[in-house]
């Protein structure tokens, strides 16, 4: 393996990582408002994810800094290509991150709801686009002899990538409502539980219609099927798990199938970063679209030390936080009132 | 407006936007991680109760410089995509590594903090905010490592087969001279935002507190704040006056044409004057140029250490780059841009000084003010340190111009990497997008400044109280704030979204 295509691994693993890990963020924001029947469940809902969104969102970051250190032709073509699908997931994960923080800042129920619209669709919305992007990715687009992509709007909402699109939504989803079933107790758990358990059946038609499509239609690679069969067992332990309310199990099973999918995606486009489906010619490859052997070797020494740790201290993160919540412990609202001069002033 | 022109102005308006956040995170970040120390050690709570209140004002903050940050990230590859593809080998590198270097750290540490209260032994969660503090510098760092690479590349060659600039040397790129004086000028004026933002913030409070009669309040609690944020005024002011001193000696070499755009020096002379005031017309040309009031030989003073010294003039430039670089191009900046926000720059930094020799006189040995002067220059100065910052950059960004990679007359420079601005911008993405986006961010970053600017007015004119409402219950409260390993299981969280 050159150093390009290890960078392609270190990119994809990233990508892993993020979808992984934010996947769940995204199903807990989407579900906050079906799962909650009064505001001290949303917050309850809210705070299973509060210490460690925004760390798992700079996974994304670094995703996007990786691919522009290592494959700058890459990051150019896939970033100025995806325009307006990147302009709207950046406006969502604004509106998301703020909304967190600010929440609960003003104790005003108008307040209060509209910040839940943010995190409802600041949630929603990305989970939906990065299945359409990683599906078109896949899928291939029209690219000119010097790397630019011209692909119309149209041309992205095939019916694979919109099942792209639905994948991701229902395994984030589906991720989402089994880290809160993980990590409440009561109530809670069982709504989230059942919620889990009735989304795994949708989850696993849609999931494994695409794994097989994108096998079918787009790998050339055998080795990928692999990819495919750990995804479907993966869907069959969420299935049966969740049914079973084993929640560990469902959990880790569901973080599987996220990532198996990720490989089979990285898989499939191996040895391009960004196939051409007008021209092969035209294709964007790890070796024409990569930085020079210097430039990777400092980024693998640079990753090698620091990748361990960041496991490792988020990992910790996870552990100081493991306690599972309940509304119980939720306590009384501290922001402040909603009108100014009420707190003083 | 073109393609160009409408990223251009989306650049302008997200970064200078982004750079409102910034320097508080940075220069806020140290001094609560101070406050929350001064508490583990001594155990004074006045400090605990300080860590919390500007605690909370420094995470309204951090939650926008977050978000706006990964606009940042993505634009490169959205509107700027030939530079991208021009200076990724080089420029992708450091933003790569402070992703993982200090964006991470950053952000797991800032959640272990906010929710990590009660959960984490005391000088464990103490660690946590120092992580932070650091952190947020590394990311300066590392950030600024990339941006100086563009204002004088090094550590690079120009590959004339693949046509963009590749890395030789990343030690070079991570000690270029232009990173060193730009890392220490934007540190010290983060810190004058933030010194100046607690000295605010905390004078203000004095005087409030005094006023309503609670001056043991204003003694205690804000006065040491204040005190903080002051020094850190005079320390931070004096960083940011030797490092931007530097950074102007380095510039003359490095960038010429910016500096004699900031004295809108048209011909070359020796014992060049630094003008005060000067009228021009909006032509952007020299003919327009008039100036009013100037203190002689300053100028080549600041430039070449040499009263005497000799400075080129645009004119001059613009003749040698032609040379050089090719003719049909306009070299020059915006020349009333250039000249403007460099001296509001430094117009504006100065009403930080004012307040911490204002506040060390009026706060000396020991006392309090309820002076209503020093609470309207409190209020007065909070913005201004933000105001010049943001100028600052404003400057530094429009007096490359039209380079987007300057190329280098110093030697130690690498002259064959050059990019010119509208050599960098997408060439696949059509204005109609851009105009989206442009349109979608200033929208979204509007009603958020709304939100951010009530938000910290509301948390800082509520005061401690706000802050700390399980403290005022008293000192028998069944959960004691000092951690110290994990609370019961019934127990309420001591902080919860």
């Amino acid at each position: 393996m050159d150093l390009p295509q290890l960078w392609f691994v270190i990119v994809a693993f990233f990508w892993l990582g993020y979808l992984v890990l934010e996947g769940f963020d995204f199903g807990v924001g989407m579900l906050m408002r079906p799962l909650s029947r009064n505001d001290t469940d949303r917050r309850l809902i809210i705070n299973t994810i509060g210490p460690v969104w925004d760390g798992n969102e700079v996974w994304v970051i670094v995703a996007g800094a990786a691919t522009f250190a290592a494959f700058p032709e890459w990051y150019a073509t896939m970033f100025s290509g995806f325009y307006l699908p990147l302009l709207v997931i950046l406006a969502a994960l604004i509106m998301r991150g703020v909304a967190f923080e600010f929440r609960g800042k003003i104790n005003d129920d108008t307040w209060r709801a509209r910040w839940d619209w943010a995190i409802t669709l600041g949630s929603w919305i990305p989970a939906i686009m990065w299945g359409l992007a990683f599906a078109n990715l896949v899928r291939g687009v029209e690219l000119t002899a010097d790397h630019q992509m011209v692909s119309s709007l149209t041309d992205l909402l095939s019916p694979y990538a919109l099942l792209g699109a639905a994948t991701t939504t229902l395994l984030f989803a589906t991720h989402g409502a089994i880290f809160l079933a993980l990590k409440t107790a009561g109530e809670m758990r069982d709504r989230a539980g059942r919620l889990a358990a009735l989304l795994a059946v949708p989850t696993t038609v849609v999931a494994g219609a695409f794994a097989v499509w994108t096998q079918l239609a787009h790998s050339a690679h055998d080795w990928t099927w692999a990819a495919v069969v750990i995804a479907a067992v993966g869907l069959v332990v969420v299935l049966v798990a969740t049914r079973a309310r084993r929640e560990g199990w469902a959990f880790g099973a569901s973080a599987l199938v996220i990532a198996a999918a990720v490989v089979l995606i990285f898989g499939t486009l191996f040895p391009n970063v960004m196939p051409a489906i007008n021209d092969p010619a035209n294709s964007l490859t790890i070796a024409n679209a990569s930085s020079t052997d210097y430039t990777l070797t400092i980024m693998t020494w640079v990753s090698a030390f620091l990748t361990p740790l960041i496991i490792g201290y988020q990992g910790w993160t996870y552990w100081v936080f493991r306690k599972r919540l309940t509304a119980e412990v939720i306590p009384p609202h501290a922001g402040l009132p909603a009108r100014a001069g009420a707190d003083g002033e | 407006m073109d393609t160009l022109d409408l990223a251009r102005w989306q650049f302008a308006i997200v970064t200078v936007y982004h750079f409102i956040f910034v320097p508080l995170t940075i220069g806020l970040a140290p001094l609560v991680a101070i406050m929350q120390t001064m508490w583990v050690r001594t155990g004074n709570e006045s400090w605990l109760k300080l860590t919390k209140f500007f605690g909370k004002l420094l995470l309204i903050n951090f939650a926008l410089g977050v978000v706006t940050g990964i606009v940042q990230e993505f634009q490169f590859g959205m509107n700027w995509s030939e530079y991208s593809r021009f200076v990724g080998d080089v420029f992708g590198a450091p933003l790569a590594i402070e992703g993982l270097a200090a964006f991470f750290f950053e952000s797991t540490f800032l959640g272990l903090w906010i929710f990590g209260w009660d959960k984490l032994p005391k000088k464990v969660h103490l660690a946590c905010i120092w992580i932070v503090a650091v952190a947020t510098n590394i990311s300066a760092y590392f950030i600024l490592a990339a941006n100086s690479w563009m204002q004088h590349p090094v550590g690079a060659v120009y590959n004339e087969s693949t046509g963009r600039a590749e890395m030789t040397d990343f030690g070079a790129v991570m000690t270029n001279n232009t990173l060193l004086a730009a890392y220490s000028h934007t540190v010290a004026s983060a810190l004058l935002v933030g010194g100046t933002f607690v000295a605010g913030v905390a004078g203000w409070w004095i005087v409030k507190s005094v006023r309503a009669g609670d001056r043991e309040t204003a003694r205690t609690i804000y006065r040491p704040a204040a005190i903080l944020g002051m020094v850190t005024i005079v320390i931070a002011g004096a960083g940011v006056a030797a490092s931007g001193d530097w950074q102007a000696k380095l510039m003359y070499e490095q960038q010429p044409m910016k500096m004699s755009a900031a004295e809108a020096l048209c011909e070359g002379e020796n014992g060049a004057a630094f003008s005060i005031l000067t009228i021009g017309d909006l032509s952007n040309s020299c003919e327009g140029v008039d100036h009013i009031l100037t203190v002689p030989g300053l100028t080549s003073f600041l430039g070449t250490g040499d009263f005497d010294g000799y400075l080129p003039g645009v004119q001059d430039l613009q003749t040698e780059y032609e040379a050089a670089y090719g003719e049909g191009v306009d070299y020059q900046p915006n020349l009333a841009l250039t000249y403007w926000s460099f001296r509001l720059m430094i117009g504006f930094a100065v009403f930080s000084g004012l307040l911490a020799v204002a506040g060390l006189w009026l706060l000396r040995r020991g006392r309090v003010t309820e002076n209503r002067w020093f609470a309207r220059l409190c209020l007065l100065a909070l913005p201004m340190p933000f105001v010049a910052a943001s100028f600052g950059w404003i400057f530094t960004e429009t007096g490359r111009q039209p380079w987007v990679v300057v190329p280098n007359p110093d030697p130690n420079g690498v002259d064959a990497i050059r990019l010119l601005t509208q050599d960098g911008v997408s060439s696949s993405v059509v204005a109609g997008e851009v105009i989206a986006a442009t349109v979608t961010f200033t929208v979204l970053y509007t009603v958020l400044a709304v939100v951010w600017f009530t938000l910290m007015r509301r948390y800082a004119s509520a005061g401690i109280a706000a802050t700390s409402p399980a403290l005022a219950s008293g000192p028998d409260r069944p959960d004691s704030p000092d951690g110290g390993g994990d609370s019961s299981d019934d127990a309420p969280l001591s902080f919860a979204y």
